[in-house]
């Protein structure tokens, strides 16, 4: 492989799971823009929504098939991870944070840490196909193998150094008119106007009528949707997934969020793709070991030094 | 808390502590109870050491087992006999305390302009940071494998190694009390009022002429040393510092627990945190897995019936429960009640 072919693949790869970071990364941001709260079960709440789709296929009796041979299960997917993950993340909200909202700042962030240990004990007792969740008590907590819906084939014929397949196409097919339909429906539709009302001001929304725990309900629970088709769109481009992988992937999907500046739509996707091409060229250049350290080493870095980010618009403190 | 009540808890408590190996011995010889109190004193040691960051100064740490980490490997650094130093017990110990202060001055540098839930975010990326350095670092760490075998101490011509849970037991227990003096004297002096004015409104102590960065700093280090010390004292008390993996988010979380369901800001609840938490996990989780073993109910068939895979739930559970029905803890703070509603958000 030459050095220019090295640099593609890690582009496609980089730029692949930063559209999957991205997806997440919107989901901290949409969160964190309403009631400043770093929902920090976000992480594994995506974690879910992977077992949920491995129990979905084994339920749909699916996992010989290809999205090719059985289009409308694999398609059903798509419809009730997202569904899940939105009536978990809304649940959530309702018994973890809402009692907390007038509470000091710190204490619905102790919470998040709470929910996120809770349903990273779920994952561990979640087990594979279909809804077997004891598997006799064997590795329950062993990494668990996805299947291959959608095929790992090279798109550019099998003498092409450089892989190109069709989960990287559906990754893109799924992420992009995903951000594309959220911006329009935060900017566009009277529910997008009174999220924004209510991240503006709560107490000035409500006077206006807004139901604002209503609208904070349905922001997680759009946040929580959007969460489960990058589980789905995740579990299906690495095919494997894992109890504890909530808590790597939270954290790269929250630098992401962080860099791009907190709380915009287009700074999440656009820090997800960084944070995606940075780990792949770490990956490649630096060495594997070290590629959580510098991603760590850039949440650090933009949170001390630019903590608005790259399109955040720079808050003043209140008093 | 009046202050004789407060009084009347240290004692009780610190006798019960002093009387349970030898109530034990003659009412219930072989429970082995006592013996697994020796982690729970490692732990209300870190959780003292959270306590003055997150408790007194507001600062919520998520990485306190960074400093734990930095405890153990500049201990295991320091005795084991693979490297050049060979430092006995306390001044290894000594040394690990300073190297604790370092490193909670070098986190606490940039980490300290930033407010809440972003300095929470910070601490977490440190601790992950220094966890995944310890494991590349291959030639001073040793990776994986972890340092050992470290030295037994032999102090006060006892030797640690014998048979008897004893020394370590009554070793943990004296560092503890000294820690819990030291803290409580400080909760009291100028310093501590300090860190409270500084919790409760930055800007109205510097206006009473505080310097906020300087007892941030100061709780950040203090804090930081006493972690490492706790890192120090277990890798000893293990003989190994173990793998990096051992010092990772799931113990800064249990810690944070410790200082939560105790009570924030509160040295007795702290150590009450301690035993209850730790000893959850380690004496009745551990416990109820041997009985279930034995009575035939549990043979590694079924995931639920291993009380351990449940480990992450309680801890989960009860900072989710505490935050949401006793904020104060169990043992309230006697100076101000801390994560109690002071105002709405916005306002």
């Amino acid at each position: 492989m030459s050095d220019l072919e090295v640099f593609v693949q890690q582009l496609i790869t980089g730029l692949s799971n930063g559209m999957i970071i991205a997806l997440i990364a919107l989901g901290y941001t949409m969160v964190y823009g309403i009631v400043e709260l770093i929902n920090f079960a976000h992480g594994d709440l995506f974690m879910l929504g992977a077992f949920m789709a491995l129990t979905l296929i084994g339920v749909l009796g699916i996992q010989d098939q290809t999205f090719a041979t059985a289009p409308l299960q694999c398609g059903l997917l798509f419809v009730l991870v997202p569904l899940f993950c939105a009536f978990v993340n809304g649940a959530i909200d309702h018994f973890a944070y809402r009692p907390l909202r007038k509470a000091p700042r710190l204490a619905p962030l102790v919470s998040a840490i709470g929910v996120s240990f809770v349903l990273l004990n779920i994952g561990l007792f979640w087990g594979g196909l279909p809804m077997d969740v004891f598997n006799n008590g064997h590795a329950a907590s062993a990494p668990k193998d996805f299947p291959a819906l959608v095929s790992n084939d090279n798109l550019l014929g099998d003498e092409s150094n450089v892989g190109f397949t069709a989960t990287d196409l559906l990754v893109v097919g799924v992420a992009l008119p995903l951000m594309v339909g959220l911006t329009a429906l935060v900017r566009l539709t009277k529910l997008g106007k009174a999220m924004r009302a209510v991240a503006q001001d709560p107490t000035a929304a409500s006077l206006m009528g807004i139901d604002v725990n209503g609208i904070i309900t349905k922001t997680f629970m759009l946040g929580g949707a959007i969460g489960g088709f990058a589980s789905v769109v995740y579990a299906l481009y690495n095919n494997t997934i894992h109890f504890q992988m909530g808590f790597r992937v939270g954290i790269d999907a929250f630098t992401a969020a962080v860099l791009g500046g907190i709380g915009s739509f287009p700074g999440a996707v656009l820090g997800g793709l960084v944070i995606g091409l940075v780990r792949a060229m770490s990956d490649q250049y630096i060495a594997t070991q070290w590629t959580n350290i510098t991603v760590f080493s850039i949440l650090v870095m933009v949170l001390v030094f630019r903590p608005s980010g790259l399109l955040g618009s720079r808050r003043r403190e209140k008093v | 808390m009046t202050r004789t009540r407060e009084l009347q808890g240290y004692a009780i408590a610190l006798a019960l502590a002093v009387l349970l190996p030898f109530i034990e011995g003659f009412a219930f010889p072989g429970l082995g109870l006592a013996e697994d109190f020796r982690p729970i004193f490692i732990f209300a040691i870190l959780g003292l050491g959270l306590n003055i960051i997150v408790g007194y100064t507001g600062l919520l740490n998520l990485g306190v087992a960074a400093f734990m980490a930095i405890g153990a490997y500049s201990y295991g650094i320091l005795t084991c006999d693979i490297y050049p130093f060979q430092l006995s017990f306390w001044s290894a110990t000594a040394a690990t305390i300073v190297v604790g202060a370092l490193a909670g001055v070098v986190l606490g540098l940039p980490a300290i302009r930033l407010h809440g839930d972003y300095l929470a975010i910070v601490t977490l990326g440190f601790g992950e940071i220094v966890q995944d350095a310890l494991r590349n670092l291959e030639t001073i760490t040793k990776g994986t494998q972890g340092i050992n075998p470290l030295p037994s101490p032999r102090l006060f011509g006892v030797d640690f190694q014998s048979g008897s849970y004893l020394p370590w037991y009554f070793l943990l227990l004296f560092i503890l009390c000294s820690v819990a003096l030291l803290v409580r004297n400080l909760e009291r002096s100028r310093i501590g009022r300090a860190w409270i004015a500084v919790r409760e409104d930055e800007l109205a102590a510097r206006c009473m002429g505080i310097n906020p960065v300087r007892a941030k700093l100061l709780a950040f280090s203090l804090g930081a040393s006493l972690c490492s010390l706790a890192g120090a004292l277990w890798a000893s008390y293990l003989g190994s510092t173990g793998e990096p993996g051992n010092y990772d988010f799931q113990v800064s979380v249990i810690v944070l627990c410790v200082v939560m369901v105790g009570g924030m800001g509160s040295i007795l609840g702290v150590m009450l945190g301690a035993v209850v938490m730790v000893g959850f996990n380690s004496i009745v989780l551990s416990g109820l897995s041997d009985l279930l073993a034995r009575q035939g109910i549990l043979s590694g068939e079924n995931v639920f019936a291993v009380p351990g895979n449940w480990k992450y739930f309680i801890f989960g559970l009860a900072l989710i429960l505490v935050t949401r029905y006793r904020p104060e803890g169990l043992i309230p703070s006697r100076v101000v009640k801390i994560v109690a509603p002071k105002k709405a958000k916005g306002a």
